[in-house]
């Protein structure tokens, strides 16, 4: 064989008689991926991802890494968008850039008949981007359009001003779309450095599912990504948390208003963590049996919908929910949360809906693996939140060993009636700020 | 498309091609008249179990708009032998997910579990197709959520009132021009007996199609079809879908809202177009063609390489077309132009560029790009087996036979430069069209 590959194959059998060989693949010139040969359909889903995102973005450059990531198609080697955008289509190749506040994500699917030249064509977009002046203009007129149409929607008002009140000036604390100010101040040079400090190798996480065996993916991970900078921007330091429970009304003209309400959460590692998912899954999981879905909308009609999410990042953690309800009613919507809050965190959950949630979670589990690129991107995600190549096997086991006294227990430290904060967009009525 | 949960999976049914050949159907009829279609994909243990009913907005009663869309909310409420909710919970106790969507040609229900949990899903499915039971109670507190609903996707949105707004301007005579959700005067007087006439009307084996899409073996389908559809009584009398029909469009309407929660303003506007029929699929095949080559993409197509760059006068163009429709559709252009360009220059710069098209003709190196990335789309579309169910499922609902739908790849790859020039010559025509004007001040209006 002519390159060297670390062959770690591990086999497991799902709950159901699926059986996902993942294989962890390390090329030679040192890149690990996840791997699973599904040969039935030619084509290969590629997941790429770099730690960081638009958290990376510099004091006073909000909104660079965010611009960039929409550069990257826009021109590469001696290609411009077009002559780009057509070589990928005439490939029949698909690469999608997105730029989250914790990674910058590449997903890439490609027909096996012509692997080698779509890979080429990636590896020119994220070795050689060209960031041409008209592209750039092009690109920033677009974000800008996009944050005009945030500016006048209560969904996002409510997110940003949530995220503004709890992280302040960490950049969690602000979109990482930027504001009209901050893009449209950003220079080419801005964008270069967001483009070398965000995909660097000493961040990268890879999985790949499809038709490819696990030499040509060691020698094709090399050849995409072995150009890239060794390192990359230095990662932002936690962020801490200043919102207090209450109430914070913005006025926004509309029948409906969106609230937003949250305190800190739990963090991925934590040995509660599958008993506070569990708990999130009763209170808020969106689901109708979930209690907040049955308070707010199946028995008052108070809502279309209302969910809850735990949401742990790389530098915080937060338990989120959302919901939208008609101006005259978002004050009683909002004190049956409060009320829904406060009873889970004093008794818990009972032994139905203990029994009844793990039914549910680790039933529906695997038929989240269902096609490739879903799988690919469930790999990625595990490596990104350093779990083991066999999770997916205990996954199930770990949810099943849940006992009432956990859930109670992650109820009373999780669950702060006196901590939740609600931001309502909208004009509610009989709801104003407090403090 | 309306959903009954928050929970927005896109489900546009993209028109690109299916593999011909490329997934396994089999499709059979229960002598109660119930379609049934079986999907294989063995590569995962799970199914998915879809009941679409052609029923949908555009079968309403005049005056009871929305009707279609509260009965889906309703069908969760309870049969004789489930309780309100426990079609739901029975589902995801089996670790499945569930949801339905409503259309204007059809309603449909679906599941997604462990194969071998498929019986007790067919069971409980064939049981609320005919037994639903409804209280005065569960309707009052459903429909305040359906107002709800239209006021967090509808009024809450000034783009979803100004769609709304052109479709009604669009269909005179036709249902399709008034919203899935219903117009909330109507919405707000919708009863039990309403739903109730609906659905005893509409919710029958000879009115349904049934998909099932996964891990299951055709024969073994259709087993548990018949034991569990097969006993359900057919609606007797039930009439062909002959809406009514619009009238010949003769001239232009045009239209503008404002409003000021608009940060972007944009032209919108679709012409009257013909729709993927049985058996001719050939001038939507080049209706679909046209739309990809005027502004399919965002970088490469007509409009887009004429409006967005250079002196660019748009931030975002597009040119649009679905064909799967019962009855006549539309085919659609769409300009957002840059700050300090006006609607009306916008609107001026889009109809240059199709005139110029109209002389030009098509370009072949991108006509032949298109045609690649179709095919393609055939091998891709195989990793999505809920995808093909829902395309055999709207096919089905909305006029077109199994056949077509395995017929329309080929038809797709057949097109000629010419097809799309004949198409675009009798599409493009503004005396069948709605021009849109979304602004957020009348100060520059029409």
């Amino acid at each position: 064989m002519m390159i060297r590959l670390a062959l770690a194959l591990i086999l497991f059998a799902l709950p159901l008689r699926a059986e996902i060989a993942i294989k962890e693949v390390v090329s030679p010139g040192g890149i690990t991926a996840w791997l699973v040969e599904e040969h039935g359909i030619p084509f290969t889903a590629l997941e790429i991802r770099f730690k960081g995102g638009t958290s990376l973005d510099a004091p006073g450059k909000r909104g660079a890494v965010n611009l960039m990531t929409g550069l990257i198609e826009e021109g590469a080697g001696d290609l411009d968008a077009q002559g780009f955008a057509a070589a990928r289509d005439g490939l029949a190749a698909s690469y999608r850039f997105r730029a989250g506040i914790d990674s910058l994500s590449v997903s890439a699917q490609f027909l096996t008949e012509n692997r080698d030249q779509a890979v080429d064509l990636l590896r020119l977009a994220l070795v050689e981007p060209r960031f041409d002046a008209d592209a750039v203009e092009r690109v920033r007129g677009q974000v800008l359009s996009g944050l005009r149409s945030d500016a006048k929607d209560p969904a996002v008002l409510a997110a940003n001003a949530f995220d503004a009140a709890a992280f302040g000036d960490h950049p969690y604390g602000s979109s990482g779309d930027g504001t009209l100010e901050s893009v449209a101040a950003l220079t080419r040079d801005d964008i270069i450095a967001a483009n070398t400090g965000a995909l660097a190798r000493d961040r990268i996480y890879v999985s790949a599912v499809g038709d490819i065996t696990a030499e040509d993916l060691g020698a094709l991970l090399d050849h995409l990504l072995g150009d890239l900078p060794a390192t990359g921007a230095p990662m932002p330091g936690r962020a801490g948390w200043a919102l207090a429970g209450g109430v914070t009304v913005q006025d926004f003209p509309t029948p409906q208003s969106v609230i937003r309400f949250g305190h800190e959460g739990i963090t991925r590692d934590d040995p509660d963590f599958f008993a506070a998912y569990i708990l999130n899954e009763v209170l808020g999981g969106g689901r109708f049996g979930a209690r907040l879905m049955t308070e707010v909308r199946e028995k008052r009609g108070l809502t279309y919908g209302v969910s809850t999410y735990l949401a742990p990042m790389d530098h915080a953690e937060m338990f989120l929910g959302q919901f939208a309800s008609a101006n005259e009613k978002a004050a009683e919507a909002v004190a049956v949360v409060q009320a829904e809050w406060a009873r889970m965190a004093a008794e818990g959950i009972t032994a139905e809906e203990l029994a009844s949630t793990k039914t549910f979670l680790t039933g529906s589990y695997p038929l989240r693996f269902d096609g490739n690129g879903p799988i690919a991107d469930i790999l990625v995600g595990m490596q990104m939140q350093g779990l083991p190549i066999d999770y997916a096997a205990t996954r199930n086991e770990k949810i099943e060993a849940v006992t009432l006294d956990d859930v109670a227990r992650v109820a009373k430290r999780l669950l702060r009636p006196d901590d939740l904060h609600f931001v309502v967009v909208g004009q509610p009525v009989g709801l104003a700020s407090d403090g | 498309m309306l959903f009954r949960r928050l929970h927005l999976s896109v489900v546009a049914i993209c028109a690109l091609a299916l593999p011909l050949h490329a997934e396994t159907v089999t499709d059979f009829t229960l002598p109660n008249g119930l379609e049934v279609v079986v999907i294989e994909d063995h590569r995962a243990p799970v199914v998915t179990q879809m009941i679409w009913y052609r029923a949908g907005a555009a079968d309403e009663p005049e005056g009871h708009s929305g009707i279609a869309h509260f009965l889906e909310h309703l069908l969760f409420k309870g049969t004789d032998t489930l309780a309100p909710g426990e079609f739901s919970d029975t589902v995801e106790a089996q670790g499945g997910d569930d949801n339905a969507f409503t259309s204007w040609d059809y309603t449909a229900y679906f599941q997604r579990v462990a194969a071998d949990r498929l019986e007790l899903m067919m069971q409980m499915e064939a049981d609320r197709m005919r037994n639903l039971r409804l209280t005065e109670e569960d309707v009052a507190t459903e429909r305040q959520v359906i107002l709800e609903e239209r006021s967090q996707r509808t009024d809450s949105d000034p783009a979803a009132l100004f769609g709304e707004q052109r479709r009604a301007a669009q269909y005179m005579n036709h249902r399709y021009g008034v919203p899935i959700i219903g117009w909330r005067h109507e919405m707000e007087q919708l009863s039990r007996d309403d739903a109730l006439a609906f659905y005893q009307r509409f919710y029958a084996p000879n009115n349904a199609v049934l998909v099932i899409a996964g891990d299951v073996e055709p024969e073994a389908v259709r087993a548990l079809a018949e034991k569990h559809y097969g006993p359900l009584k057919p609606t007797e009398g039930l009439l062909p879908r002959n809406r009514p029909v619009e009238p010949p469009q003769l001239a232009e309407r045009r239209l503008t809202y404002a409003d000021g929660r608009v940060a972007q303003p944009y032209v919108m506007r679709t012409y009257l177009a013909p729709e993927r029929n049985p058996g001719a699929q050939q001038q939507a095949a080049a209706l679909t063609m046209l739309a990809e080559v005027l502004g399919g993409s965002g970088t490469t197509s007509v409009l887009a390489r004429a409006l967005q760059f250079g002196d660019a006068k748009a931030v975002y163009t597009s040119a649009f077309y679905d064909g799967s429709s019962l009855d006549q559709g539309t085919f659609g252009l769409a300009i957002v132009p840059v700050p300090g360009v006006s609607l009306q220059e916008a609107e001026d710069a889009m109809d240059a560029v199709v005139a110029q098209f109209l002389k030009d003709g098509v370009e072949p190196e991108a006509f032949a790009r298109i045609k690649t990335q179709l095919r393609a789309a055939d091998i891709y579309a195989r990793d999505n087996v809920d995808g093909l169910a829902r395309r055999y499922g709207e096919a089905l609902t909305t006029g077109l036979t199994v056949q077509d739908v395995q017929d329309w790849p080929a038809i797709l790859q057949a097109v000629t430069p010419e097809d799309v020039m004949a198409a675009a010559e009798m599409v493009l025509d503004r005396r069948r069209a709605v021009t849109g004007w979304l602004m957020q001040d009348e100060e520059n209006a029409l």
